[in-house]
């Protein structure tokens, strides 16, 4: 289902500009009318890294900052160009994933086992059949669910998967696949996830004369989880259209770890998670007319609750909900022209049993109109999105907040006849709402924000070859470059006395990044292909917010300006193996650079093994993980320890 | 490979014991009776940065970050927000409120002696070589969504928990006087239904005896050396506001007796002389606005509104710590600024010119003298 947005035209104008290697599959495809391809991680490439989750998927992307608070249970959110969480746009099968309450998606809670694809967009997706909403995000990561395929005479497929490893994982998976009419199909996935989440993380520092000045081991108290996913899709063709019907719920109970603070091992926050959505979409090609029409239900219900007899006792339950729907139309003006309209609608509202909270209700419309260029040599589109947002506050009505956001996006070929070198540029400009806590949240929120804005300027090249036989199988170089300014920033401001902060627009953020990916694969022998690839991401995003401020021009917190990754992968006769190393340079925790902030740069080398065997008819497969091999301690978070070694072996069966 | 070569570098380099710095200030007063100042930085919530600079008059040294120098074994260092500071006796006393934990140091070297594990304490007070920590945590009994707080008497020398006494709401600053003990209760967990009374504790047999009603939230609680005491209500930050009020003796017992019309957020007191400043949000301006001023303690008139006189005012965001050096006057006010950098302290001559300033740990809010000959 998933790529509803590239919908029917995909699959039969998927551009086979590659040979679609079964094993290196990172930007090796591209979708019709996309102008800078994605990166992207699928099939077996995705299967074999050491992944809990796509959050741990995301950090072989290049440009991209996971924060990770740890453990199974621990929130993970992603952060694309240093732009920040809140400006990256999560999409599941082809349409967004939503928190108006705080802007964060907890990509933690996606777990790889029926995700067939991931892809990261700088800027936008440039293709233009696609809802306005897509317009909008300063960067994108769209996950893809598995699409049932059938073999000859098959109607079902069905797969039974067994997790198990440290932090007393268990992990069973089911999923079957029906083949209801030469025309529909239907999936039902399902999956049940629980951990202790104890793991053993160690603090140790040394004098300067290298004595020991203390050492210490303990066990990570109250990261438990157990959680549960179930999925429902049907899927349908009919002539020159299509659509899909998805139903997804989401519960989890977990403890929220907490940071590790002097005399302090133990906390008592624990969160329980109630998310469901049920999305339709459906797509149409007429003659020089395509459209598709997304919509969208989505509750949400978050309830936490602080049992640490030592502080305040909390006990609050949110209630978010989400209906929206979206028409996206292109007309073709030539073989070689194309233009788009997109109109989109969305209600958010936010409910509470806080005290004096403020109910708010978000109407969101917005407005896309984009053409696109497909020359020999030439790929170009346009596009400008309208965001007209109005909301209701304690039954008030709010003044409406619009932004009228431009993006370009380019890509030539530059010799003619040459077209494995390609060079790419695009500008765009995009901005964030504040979060509903932003404005409305008891005592801090400030209902005169602005949105948060940034401008996106991007020049880069890629090079590549594939072929089908010899040693040779393929490579891939890309280079790109990029300034983006953010403006408006939304920052905690304090508030007269004790800690009581308001938010302000008052930040400045200037990035400049360069992210360089390589991949190649060899044949050495027919029965052995070895794939290696790396991507390395300079960044330098300072605050240059006031020069009076101690921090000014200092690099803002928890961005690396060195950061990369190596995967190395080898398969023959069934087996697999895979070695990942993934850096994170220094960084500092808070505003100012200096030696009191400074967290220690991190790396981490992660080992699987996999055998695939077939016996009468039935596929299995064995993959046995080893991650943080070399058993660093090391916090992505400050006081947020990681796990050191640990292991994981997952039982798969296909029938 | 280039895998294999990174599989080399797996082994980090060790971290190291995080390095005290140190300013030149210059302000050298060998003569004088105080030996220096310990400033405890209270640091951001869960960043366990809370650090003690201590300032030595003999050299005229700031010395940023000593505790992890001076005590390199202890595991994640001092701790999580530190709330108070204290030098009774030969020792000084940190209060670390979410490291649940009172440390005990030795005043002259920094040293540590050990700690009293005291759940969510706030402010420590010493007489009669026993020390009171007030704790927002008291037994959880009838209502374990809003237990009381209590007082935690502990001995300066054995450094055990004594007795204990369960007082109001969410209690902060204490006072002593004639052998009773007085607590300011906030009841800041229970907004908006505030605590709004102080806590008269028998030190004698340690019970509770009375419950003087004040105003809401309260917050600072000093002695005058004229038998008064002097406490700050926070008010509820909507329509009550932020005020000082006086307590004094009426019929043998403590009562309200003035309430200033200004709002206030910190105070202290050195000789006859009350100095306070107030910060408050103005939701109009977008912006703190912020007073400096002085009551004279004699006829309890305001003797100015801006106790600083050459316009360093205007370089301070958020003022947060207040105390006046006792030999010498200086007055000693911190700024916070945004919470989440490092915080700068300036000294002013009593005159209210800026005779130094220098950078702090995050968040500077409280100081203790050390006189010389402890």
């Amino acid at each position: 289902m998933g790529c509803c947005v590239a919908s029917g035209e995909a699959v039969a104008d998927e551009m086979p500009d590659s040979v679609a290697l079964p094993e290196v599959q990172v930007t090796a495809k591209r979708r019709f009318d996309e102008v800078i391809p994605a990166q992207r991680l699928d099939g077996e490439a995705l299967q074999r890294l050491n992944s809990n989750s796509v959050a741990d998927a995301l950090r072989y992307f290049s440009g991209v900052q996971v924060k990770d608070y740890g453990g199974v249970g621990g929130i993970k959110t992603v952060n694309v160009r240093s732009m920040g969480t809140n400006h990256t746009g999560v999409v599941y099968d082809g349409i967004a994933l939503g928190n108006a309450q705080n802007g964060q998606i907890d990509l933690g809670q996606f777990s790889l086992d029926n995700v067939e694809e991931i892809s990261l967009y700088n800027g936008q997706k440039s293709d233009i059949l696609q809802p306005a909403r897509d317009f909008g995000n300063a960067g994108a990561v769209y996950m893809r669910t598995r699409t049932p395929k059938f073999s000859v005479g098959k109607s079902y497929n069905a797969r039974a998967l067994l997790r198990s490893g440290s932090f007393d994982l268990l992990n069973p998976a089911a999923l079957v696949e029906l083949k209801l009419s030469e025309s529909v199909n239907a999936s039902l996935s399902a999956e049940w996830v629980s951990s202790s989440g104890k793991y053993r993380f160690r603090y140790r520092r040394v004098t300067p004369t290298g004595d020991v000045a203390y050492d210490t081991t303990a066990v990570r108290q109250n990261g438990d989880i157990e959680a549960m996913r179930a999925e429902l899709n049907l899927n349908g063709t009919f002539s020159n259209g299509e659509w899909h019907l998805k139903g997804y719920h989401y519960n989890s109970e977990r403890g929220i770890p907490g940071a590790i603070v002097n005399n302090v091992w133990r906390r008592g926050e624990r969160q329980w998670d109630n998310n469901s959505f049920i999305q339709g979409s459906f797509s149409r090609d007429f003659d020089r007319f395509s459209t598709l029409w997304n919509a969208k239900y989505a509750f949400y219900r978050t309830h936490y609750v602080n049992n640490d007899d030592r502080q305040m006792a909390v006990d609050n339950l949110y209630r978010q909900r989400e209906f929206y729907i979206s028409t996206a139309n292109r007309f073709r003006i030539m073989r070689f022209w194309h233009v788009s309209l997109s109109y989109d609608f969305q209600w958010n509202t936010l409910s509470s049993d806080m005290r004096d909270f403020a109910r708010p209700d978000r109407y969101t419309h917005l407005l896309s109109v984009a053409t696109a260029l497909n020359l020999p040599q030439v790929k170009l589109q346009g596009s400008v999105l309208g965001t007209f947002i109005r909301d209701y506050a304690e039954g008030k009505r709010m003044p409406y907040r619009n932004a009228l956001t431009p993006a370009l996006y380019a890509s030539v070929v530059p010799v003619r006849g040459f077209r494995p070198l390609e060079l790419r540029a695009f500008f765009k400009q995009s901005f964030r709402m504040p979060t509903f806590n932003d404005l409305y949240y008891a005592d801090m929120g400030n209902s005169r924000l602005d949105p948060e804005r940034v401008t996106q300027y991007n020049v880069g090249a890629v090079v590549q070859a594939n072929s089908s036989k010899g040693f040779w199988r393929g490579w891939r170089g890309s280079v790109d470059a990029y300034i983006n300014n953010v403006r408006n920033k939304i920052v905690a401001y304090p508030k007269g006395q004790q800690f009581r902060w308001t938010m302000l627009n008052l930040g400045k953020v200037r990035i400049k990044g360069v992210d360089v990916a390589a991949s190649v694969t060899v044949n050495p022998v027919s029965t052995l292909e070895l794939t290696l690839r790396g991507q390395y991401t300079f960044q330098e995003a300072i605050d240059i917010t006031d020069p009076l401020d101690s921090y000014y021009r200092d690099q803002i917190p928890y961005i690396p300006r060195h950061s990369g990754s190596v995967v190395a992968n080898a398969s023959w006769r069934g087996w697999g193996l895979n070695y990942s190393f993934i850096y994170v340079g220094e960084r500092y925790n808070q505003q100012e650079n200096i030696i009191y902030n400074y967290t220690e740069p991190w790396y981490t080398s992660d080992v699987s093994v996999s055998k695939d065997l077939r016996i009468n008819g039935i596929g299995i497969r064995v993959l046995v993980e080893v991650n943080n091999l070399l058993s660093q301690d090391y916090d992505v978070i400050a006081n947020y320890p990681m796990p050191k070694r640990n292991f994981r072996a997952t039982l798969t069966v296909d029938i | 490979m280039v895998a294999a070569s990174f599989l080399l570098l797996g082994c980090r380099g060790d971290s190291l014991v995080i390095p005290a710095e140190q300013n030149r200030v210059g302000d050298v007063d060998p003569d004088s009776p105080v030996a220096g100042f310990y400033l405890l930085n209270e640091g951001n919530m869960g960043s366990n940065k809370c650090t003690l600079d201590f300032y030595d008059y003999s050299t005229g040294v700031y010395w940023r970050n000593i505790y992890a120098e001076m005590n390199p074994g202890v595991v994640k260092e001092l701790g999580d927000v530190g709330n108070d500071i204290k030098v009774y006796g030969s020792k000084v006393y940190a209060v670390i409120n979410c490291s649940h934990k009172v440390e005990v140091l030795d005043a002259l070297t920094g040293i540590r002696i050990g700690q009293i594990d005291i759940p969510n304490c706030r402010y420590i007070q010493f007489h009669n070589g026993k020390a009171y920590v007030s704790s927002y945590v008291g037994p959880v009994q009838i209502n374990p969504k809003a237990p009381k707080g209590m007082v935690y008497e502990i001995d300066t020398e054995s450094l055990a928990v004594t007795r204990t006494v369960t007082v109001g709401y969410q209690p902060e600053e204490m006072a002593i006087i004639d052998g009773y003990l007085y607590v300011a209760n906030s009841g800041g967990y229970r907004e908006p239904d505030y605590d709004n009374t102080v806590s008269v504790v028998d030190l004698e047999s340690f019970r509770q005896v009375r419950l003087i009603p004040v105003a809401i939230n309260l917050h600072r609680l000093r002695a005058d050396g004229k038998g008064r005491l002097w406490v700050n209500s926070r008010g509820n930050h909507a329509d009550i506001p932020s005020r000082l009020l006086m307590l004094e003796r009426g019929g043998g017992e403590f009562r309200l007796s003035e309430t200033f019309p200004f709002p206030c957020s910190n105070f202290t007191i050195h000789g006859n002389r009350l100095y306070f400043f107030s910060a408050e949000w103005n939701e109009d301006t977008q912006n703190n606005s912020v007073g400096y001023g002085v009551i004279d303690l004699d006829t309890l008139e305001l003797l100015t509104d801006n106790f600083i006189t050459d316009g360093t005012e205007r370089k301070i965001a958020v003022p947060y710590g207040l105390a006046v050096n006792p030999a010498n006057g200086d007055i000693f006010l911190t700024d916070a600024r945004n919470y989440v950098s490092s915080g700068t302290l300036y000294c002013f001559s009593p005159e209210g010119k800026c005779k130094w300033s220098v950078r702090t740990g995050d968040i500077p809010s409280s100081i203790a003298f050390m006189e010389k000959g402890n």
